[in-house]
């Protein structure tokens, strides 16, 4: 699985140097289908380190089939006993509306909201 | 014979406050390409309210307010779009429409498409379980079931869960067995 997806208007990384994996730009995809490269890559960050950064700063807009996406990883972080961090913009609408409910799915969650 | 369930008012000719609707035609473009107009029209539409929004003086509402505002509409309208697109019985020749009313902070949708007399059923049970659930566990719920493939209702359970929407609906017999779906979204900003 790559570490880079670049999707034209979004593009996913993982940083191992800074154990960060990094959403940005305009998320409208099509279903799980279509977010499968991108959970998969998130779900691979799992295998490769204990404490991770999910930084979406960068991610202006995400449907509600990329939230699911992002709400099933943070189950399975809490599962797999992973020290995830989100990461995220105050000056983006979508993010004060949605991220604040991961935390409810993982109590532990830390986010770092700038 | 019409049916309504849930919060759901019908959008009147002469309402108060600014509206816009725009009207797909029925097509033969693949979804894949249809897919690309839905963030177009959410980005429009969201542009559009923000015009309406009080900026000049005393009465000008805070920068914040008005990118909630945007958001909100942007999102929404992109789910309603989203779920039109999908749901639309291709082969009927139906057209879709949306429409958007802004009213103070209130911002209101109505999406309108068509689908097959087996889809409204299913779609109908689904409304029944969603009216008479916790939004948050069944969020959960579905996206327990999203592995499958299923991942319809999320977009709405995210509307109740994050945007505190009011949603409604109203089925209409349509000509060839078909049934005319509209789907009613209210949110307050």
């Amino acid at each position: 699985m790559d570490t880079i997806i670049d999707g034209g208007t979004h593009k996913v990384a993982y940083d191992p140097a800074t154990r960060t994996a990094r959403l940005a730009g305009v998320m409208r995809l099509n279903g799980m289908a279509e977010y499968a490269p991108i959970a998969g890559l998130l779900s691979q960050c799992l295998t490769k380190t204990d404490v991770l950064t999910v930084d979406v700063a960068g991610l202006e807009f995400l449907n509600s089939s990329g939230i699911a996406v992002l709400s099933k990883f943070v189950i399975e972080a809490r599962n797999s006993g992973t020290a995830l961090t989100i990461r995220g913009s105050k000056s983006i609408a979508w993010q004060g509306k949605s991220l604040a409910n991961l935390q409810r799915l993982m109590p532990t969650l830390i986010m770092d909201m700038q | 014979m019409n049916e309504t369930i849930g919060a759901y008012s019908p959008a009147e000719e002469d309402m108060a406050g600014e509206t816009l609707t725009l009207r797909f035609s029925p097509s033969s473009v693949p979804l894949q390409q249809r897919w690309r107009n839905n963030g177009l029209s959410a980005d429009f539409m969201a542009d559009y309210v923000t015009t309406f929004l009080p900026a000049d003086g005393g009465d000008a509402m805070p920068e914040a307010q008005r990118d909630q505002i945007r958001g909100a509409v942007n999102f929404i309208a992109n789910e309603l779009l989203e779920n039109a697109m999908k749901y639309s019985a291709e082969a009927l020749s139906h057209p879709i429409y949306i429409r958007l009313q802004l009213e103070n902070a209130r911002v209101a949708f109505w999406e309108t498409n068509t689908v097959t007399a087996e889809q409204a059923v299913a779609f109908r049970a689904f409304i029944d379980r969603l009216l008479g659930s916790d939004p948050d566990e069944m969020y959960v719920e579905q996206l327990e079931k999203s592995a499958e493939g299923g991942s319809a209702g999320l977009g709405f359970l995210t509307m109740i869960n994050d945007y505190q929407a009011a949603l409604g609906w109203q089925f209409e017999p349509a000509v060839d067995g078909a049934v005319t779906v509209t789907t009613h979204v209210a949110v307050t900003l």
